[in-house]
């Protein structure tokens, strides 16, 4: 028996048809499968175009670039419709960054940055070595050196009143306070609201039900504007470091209940079996529930960091500049005064917000993608 | 424990007292003023670039400083709200608030504040387009009016228009900015709020050579310097810091010519620039205080030309403003 034909090369294989591979199929795809999925698109479509391109055209086409006053940013002086007036962000910038901060001590300043970012920098990096040494230099060393560079009055430094600080300085000392302390102090809350000891317990509630339940704005003008009234005569507290802590126990209220919902989710089971093993509190919390709880609620943690970094635009109601306030101080002067001053000065207020807040959230994305390698 | 609240709280009060009472020894010590401004008003409190504060407001409390350290840079400045200005002076936090506040009745009494005089005489005001060729408030009738909600600005408006018999319409905002935005917009014909305002939102406006602002000013917002009740000497020092500074320019001495003033034989430039009297040491200051305040800061006039006036970008005519022989009212009593 033979056989009528036999095949005895493999077929060479056939491209896909067009329709299901390549850029255009792919569009098709996602974007144009069908009636409702193709109304969608040009609807979004339109939404985008109105949106980003006079967006686009404000922000850089039709935007003013150089000029040293406000008549360099009027229509009758261009001779065409004006966007963004830039040059006001640049006369203004280092009132932005620095506040009232004398000139001439700006490097103080710079160097705090810089100092911390190289810090913070291999901190974040989780393939970098000597964690401990870094943190140790970040949590401990650091703050000493900043408080220093930054108030001065010893080491040859001019004395600066923290009344004179504004702008980003402000800005991220309130939010890097605020972050570094509300953390730990979060999770002692936490642990101490879960804790079977009736006063530690019943002091925790007290506290955290406390700070959670005034607004924000309520507790600076209390810390600057009561306390002082309260306080003996000869005992003042600069303005800045009760806004601090006013700014700081209140992200810790929040914290606290962030970190207890982690806890919750961690079985009884485990603490029992740590307990079986003959480990006591301390580390049964340090190194068997803390490191899952935390695990569980980075993006709670992070959430309550951006939304304290925002938070620290209302400390311009106890007279501290920030970096919104003092742009606001920017809008005031009649040198800069334009119909679009106040839509650059926001614009530009919101990108820099933008930058940081985008920022810690990728990161958290980032450690949390880390953290699950191992799962 | 009622008697111990009590107790406690007149405690309080009176080392608070006691505290306030020397506010000039305070300031002294301390080596610096602490003067209350606002969070940025063009022309009266704002930074410029280099972020030094400057503006009618700011000059007087230069002026104070000027007097007492005889160094106009001696100051430090808080920008305040309007929520918390009086709360500041009340618990301490700023020896004098130059805020352009408005001088009531109760604030003058039941807040305990005292108000030291008036820097400027503000009051509402209205603008209009050029093009609807108003010259007087007083054709505003069926006109439709911008203006910012929960102010006095609105309760001015109605008992204007119902005391002249017009008709109006009013379009009222949150804000001053959407305010401003909706009147360059054309949603009404009409803007109003306190004119030194006017001056300012003017520079914002998209062609503001197309609007003007009318002659009437149908309310009276006298604008002036607030110290705390308690402390008569320091209220003194800044009522006659600003009163200095008028009869400068009613005296004719000005930055410029204050050296042919200490030269001068004229009794009442005598007295002010103090060859002639102790007037300064019975504030509690040295003899030449004026003269210190004319040479760092300058008079009156030329405060005022330099932050608001026609040398700055608002362009507020003298008006009100005017010293009372010029058709103003603004008068200081005599140094003598």
């Amino acid at each position: 028996m033979s056989v009528a034909y036999l095949r005895r090369a493999m077929a060479e294989p056939e491209p896909p048809p067009v329709a299901s591979h390549g850029v255009w199929a792919r569009t098709r795809e996602r974007l144009f499968s069908g009636p409702f999925n193709i109304a969608l698109t040009v609807v979004s479509a339109i939404v985008i175009a109105a949106v980003a391109i006079p967006l686009l055209r404000f922000l850089v086409i039709d935007a003013v670039w150089d000029g040293a006053s406000r008549v360099d940013c009027l229509t009758e002086t261009v001779g065409r419709p004006v966007g963004a007036c830039w040059p006001f962000i640049g006369a203004k910038f280092t009132q932005l960054v620095y506040g009232f901060y004398p000139w001439g001590q700006h490097w103080r300043v710079d160097l705090t940055f810089v100092l911390g970012a190289v810090l913070l920098v291999p901190l974040l990096i989780p393939r970098v070595p000597w964690k401990l040494a870094n943190a140790i230099l970040f949590f401990g060393v650091y703050p000493i050196v900043a408080f220093y560079l930054l108030v001065g009055g010893r080491f040859g430094l001019d004395h600066v009143e923290t009344r004179s600080w504004g702008g980003l300085l402000v800005t991220l000392v309130v939010a890097g306070t605020g972050i570094v302390v509300s953390l730990p102090l979060g999770i002692l809350l936490a642990l101490g609201r879960r804790s079977q000891m009736p006063i530690v317990h019943s002091l925790s509630v007290v506290f955290i039900e406390f700070w959670r339940g005034v607004p924000l704005i309520t507790i600076l003008f209390f810390s600057s504007y009561m306390l002082p009234l309260f306080l003996p005569g000869t005992w003042t507290l600069d303005a800045l470091l009760r806004v601090l802590i006013g700014t700081a126990l209140f992200a810790s209220a929040y914290m606290a209940e962030v970190v207890r919902a982690g806890l919750q989710a961690i079985p009884r089971g485990q603490i029992e079996a740590g307990q079986a093993i003959g480990l006591g509190y301390w580390r049964i919390m340090g190194l068997i529930v803390m490191p899952q709880a935390l695990r569980l609620v980075i993006p709670g943690i992070v959430n309550t960091f951006i939304g304290l970094f925002k938070d620290t635009t209302l400390v311009l109601i106890v007279a501290i500049f920030d970096f919104l306030g003092q742009m606001r101080a920017a809008f005031a002067d009649p040198n800069w005064a334009t119909p679009n001053t106040l839509f650059t000065g926001f614009a530009f207020a919101g990108i820099v917000y933008f930058l940081f807040c985008f920022g810690m959230s990728r990161y958290s994305l980032f450690v949390e993608r880390w953290l699950k390698r191992g799962r | 424990m009622q008697r111990v609240v009590l107790l406690l709280a007149a405690a309080l009060l009176m080392t608070a007292q006691s505290a306030s009472a020397q506010t000039l020894k305070t300031v002294k010590e301390r080596g610096t003023l602490i003067c209350g401004v606002s969070q940025g008003l063009p022309g009266f409190s704002n930074p410029d670039d280099k972020g030094n504060w400057t503006g009618l407001d700011v000059d007087l409390c230069r002026a104070i400083a000027a007097a007492i350290f005889n160094d106009p840079s001696k100051v430090k400045f808080t920008g305040l709200s309007a929520k918390d200005r009086f709360t500041a002076l009340q618990s301490g936090e700023i020896d004098v608030l130059s805020r352009n506040s408005t001088w009531t009745l109760s604030r003058d009494s039941s807040l305990g504040l005292n108000f030291a005089g008036v820097n400027y005489y503000d009051g509402q005001g209205f603008m209009v387009r050029k093009a609807l060729k108003v010259n007087s408030a007083l054709e505003l009738n069926g006109a439709s009016v911008c203006t910012q909600t929960g102010t006095t600005t609105e309760l001015n408006l109605a008992d204007y228009f119902r005391a002249h018999k017009m008709k109006y319409e009013v379009t009222a905002f949150a804000t001053a900015d959407e305010t401003v935005k909706a009147y360059d917009s054309g949603r009404c014909d009409v803007f109003t709020t306190d004119v030194s305002q006017l001056y300012s939102e003017k520079l914002k406006l998209a062609n503001q050579n197309d609007h003007v602002i009318l002659p009437e000013i149908i309310s009276k917002e006298p604008l002036g310097p607030v110290v705390r009740h308690g402390d008569d000497q320091w209220f003194d020092i800044v009522k006659w810091t600003l009163f200095a500074m008028l009869n400068a320019e009613e005296l004719g001495i000005s930055k410029s010519t204050l050296d042919e003033a200490m030269k001068s034989e004229k009794p009442d430039v005598r007295r002010f620039v103090g060859t002639e009297g102790n007037y300064g040491e019975q504030l509690g200051l040295t003899k030449d205080w004026a003269a210190r305040i004319v040479r760092h800061v300058g008079n009156y006039g030329e405060s005022f030309e330099r932050n608001v006036g026609t040398g700055s970008r608002l362009g507020i005519a003298r008006g009100l403003n005017n010293l009372w022989n010029n058709g103003g009212i603004q008068y200081a009593p005599p140094i003598r």
